[in-house]
């Protein structure tokens, strides 16, 4: 996906300028997401849980190059295919081998979020391949040429009346058709799809080391199908995806459903051991995982970051941010959005690369709160700010306020003298000011009038 | 009984713009009991340099403050955001370096915001009947409630006192303010801000316990010529005991 995290301030003002619908439709969809999580971890001990998983998330991820042997060990053993992709061009270029080597003429997709950040479908369509997204969200969003707006809800930026729109100008399908019938046209077409292609690509929620099972969760069926009617099927797994054990499945499959959407269970949950087996009638001929660092290693390094890979990709926390649902994924300007997005990707593309995001946030907490393995978002945040000041990465004038605003505060006589000449200035005058950041705030709120004389000032008096 | 002996650090932001609110403060606490001093050399707490990753300027300032209430055997400031910043994130600010580390500590146990003092500190849960009737819209801000866990403290003593607290589907959601935020993203936290009042049932006034928030919400609400007057907490709370 092209990279244009740095135009984050300008591109969410135009979007609120320009498309107030996204707003309204992103507020909507996340509000009731985030409601149906609460409900379903009222349900279980979910502070619980959410600390259980932490802490296998954890143990993983300090012994990872062990297990990430294992998988491959065990993958192996079921017949799967195992391939390492150190970046993002390693992983297209080890697809395309397998699409040429097997003469692919149509992919199916499940939708894979890391299939957005490896840049695939642009690659597999200049080789000339039919590409097709089968999650509807996604099939949507790939008609408009648009990227994920959300990681679980894609279209989630769009309401029914453009959806209707699209499919009446792409299907001839009625104006006022219903959500049901907009939907049996996309899975006719969509199943089509399926029976044609010969390769489907899929990420994977989870692959567990001890027994080498892919793990997927949808609500769709689509991926089942994905990734079993086809000859061939791809999964493309991030090397933080692994599980130590089977048994722990349980638990973080359900934690995820309710995180990201509130059910204890997605609809349809596959767990692949492997290609066909002799005997059996269906399932593919061939299983690849293709193992994808793409600076997840470095992450793992990073002594003040590498908690964001514990990340299951539930959304949970874009749901319960309202600073995403002002303005849905697109202004972030990369795959991941919303809060974890704004951890994620300067680690993952470099902080000079994605400057704005660490700020795209009130850190108000409620990301930390509704995360299901508990990464300390806020504290992230603020850990990456203090980061582009080390590198000198914010602006000059920034820095230079800063610098007079801590010698002020630092010298109570400096204060005093400061709040005298607040109360010097003519009325109106906060409201009325070239000051960028007093015109900043002026812009849309007003009213702002020091009191008249200081707290401090009636206490020195006696007044109080 | 003896009197409990209480320092009030004012904030700065209250100083400047709510000052009314720190001289009901003052006076709550002393109606309840209390000896309150101003110690003096006060100034910020240093959390605008601290949120915008100026760690090296904010422990400065931190430094300034941890002096200036180092004496003080309780501190009680009227904000959450501010409390926040002594008891959550001093020590944050000091994990590397013991000595202070220490100080740090040692002022983070002692430090509350009003509300959380009047009801834990002080075990004190009913205030007198002067809010009888009125309808308030409280906002709860987002350090107060999801940092220290504060919910309950001013919506007891608001009750407590006769008000009735209206149901606000969004009381709980961040309104946008989140300091440099509100200027770094202002049309981002403008929307947040329209999300609050828009789902904001009639009410009396709307209340928080934080001064930021306030701020950010009466210019938003002028702006729009909503009809909303704007109290602080500690405002309301010396009003309830009158």
């Amino acid at each position: 996906m092209k990279l244009s995290a740095n135009d984050y301030p300008r591109a969410a003002a135009q979007l609120l300028r320009e498309q107030p619908q996204v707003r309204q439709a992103v507020t909507g969809a996340t509000l009731n997401f985030d409601q149906k999580r609460q409900k379903a971890y009222a349900e279980v001990e979910a502070e619980a849980w959410r600390r259980w998983a932490e802490g296998v998330k954890n143990h993983l991820l300090m012994d990872l190059d062990r297990y990430l042997e294992e998988a491959e060990a065990s993958l192996k053993r079921n017949g799967v295919q195992v391939h390492w992709a150190e970046e993002a061009s390693a992983a297209q270029r080890i697809v395309a081998q397998i699409a040429r080597a097997h003469q692919v003429r149509t992919v199916v997709k499940a939708k894979t979020m890391l299939s957005e950040e490896l840049g695939l479908n642009p690659l597999l369509e200049s080789l000339g391949l039919e590409v097709l997204e089968t999650d509807l969200g996604e099939y949507i969003i790939q008609m408009l040429g648009q990227p994920p707006s959300h990681i679980v809800g894609p279209a989630i930026h769009l309401g029914l009346e453009e959806i209707r729109r699209l499919f009446h100008q792409r299907f001839q399908t009625p104006l006022e058709a219903s959500p049901e019938e907009l939907a049996a046209v996309a899975r006719k077409r969509l199943r089509e799809g399926f029976l044609r292609a010969e390769m489907g690509i899929s990420g994977a929620n989870f692959v567990v080391a001890e027994t080498g099972t892919i793990a997927l969760m949808e609500n769709e069926g689509n991926i089942r199908l994905a990734t079993s009617a086809p000859r061939l099927h791809v999964a493309l797994v991030g090397i933080e995806k692994l599980l130590p054990r089977f048994s722990d499945l349980s638990v973080f499959l359900s934690l995820t459903a309710r995180a990201a959407t509130g059910q204890r269970l997605g609809t349809f949950v596959s767990l692949i051991q492997g290609p066909r087996r002799p005997g059996e009638p269906d399932g593919p001929e061939e299983v690849h995982v293709i193992f994808v660092d793409n600076g997840r290693s470095s992450l793992l390094a990073d002594l003040e970051a590498w908690e964001t890979l514990r990340c299951v990709r539930c959304a949970a926390c874009l749901n319960a941010c309202p600073v995403y649902r002002q303005t849905g994924g697109h202004p972030y300007g990369y795959v991941y959005s919303g809060p974890i997005g704004a951890v994620l990707n300067p680690g993952l593309v470099g902080l000079e690369q994605a400057k704005p995001l660490p700020y795209a946030s009130s850190l108000c907490g409620a990301c930390f709160q509704a995360c299901p393995v508990r990464i300390p978002i806020p504290r992230l945040l603020l850990s990456w700010r203090h980061r582009a000041v080390e590198e000198g990465l914010t602006p000059k004038a920034e820095a230079a306020a800063i610098q007079g605003y801590a010698w002020a505060m630092t010298r109570p006589w400096a204060y005093r003298l400061a709040t005298r000449a607040l109360r010097l200035l003519p009325e109106k005058a906060l409201d009325n000011t070239i000051l960028p950041v007093l015109r900043a705030w002026s812009a849309g709120r007003a009213g702002l009038a020091p009191s008249p004389r200081s707290f401090q000032q009636l206490w020195e008096a006696g007044e109080v | 009984m003896r009197l409990v002996k209480v320092s009030l650090f004012i904030t700065c932001l209250a100083d400047q713009f709510f000052a009314e609110a720190g001289v009901a403060a003052v006076r709550l606490l002393r109606r309840l009991g209390c000896e309150v001093d101003f110690p003096p050399g006060q100034t910020c707490c240093g959390q605008p340099a601290y949120n915008a990753g100026y760690w090296a300027e904010a422990r400065r300032v931190a430094k300034h403050t941890l002096g200036v209430l180092e004496a003080a055997e309780y501190v009680v400031l009227p904000s959450g955001s501010c409390t926040t910043m002594l008891r959550a994130f001093y020590p944050e600010l000091y994990r590397d370096q013991p000595c202070l580390f220490a100080r740090a500590e040692a002022l983070s146990s002692k430090t509350y915001e009003l509300a959380e003092f009047i009801v834990k500190v002080l075990g004190v849960a009913r205030l007198g009947q002067g809010l009888e009737g009125r309808r308030i819209a409280y906002h709860h801000g987002c350090h107060a409630l999801r940092e220290l866990g504060l919910r309950q403290e001013p919506l007891t003593l608001l009750r407590s006192a006769g008000a009735e607290i209206v149901d606000w589907p969004a009381a709980e959601e961040c309104c946008g303010f989140g300091g440099l935020f509100s200027v770094k993203l202002p049309e981002v936290s403008l929307g947040m801000a329209d999300r609050k009042l828009d789902t904001l049932p009639q009410a009396d006034c709307l209340t928080s316990a934080d001064g930021g928030c306030l701020l950010h919400l009466a210019g938003r609400i002028q702006k729009r010529q909503l009809n909303l007057p704007i109290k602080p907490l500690a405002s309301l709370l010396w009003e309830a005991v009158q």
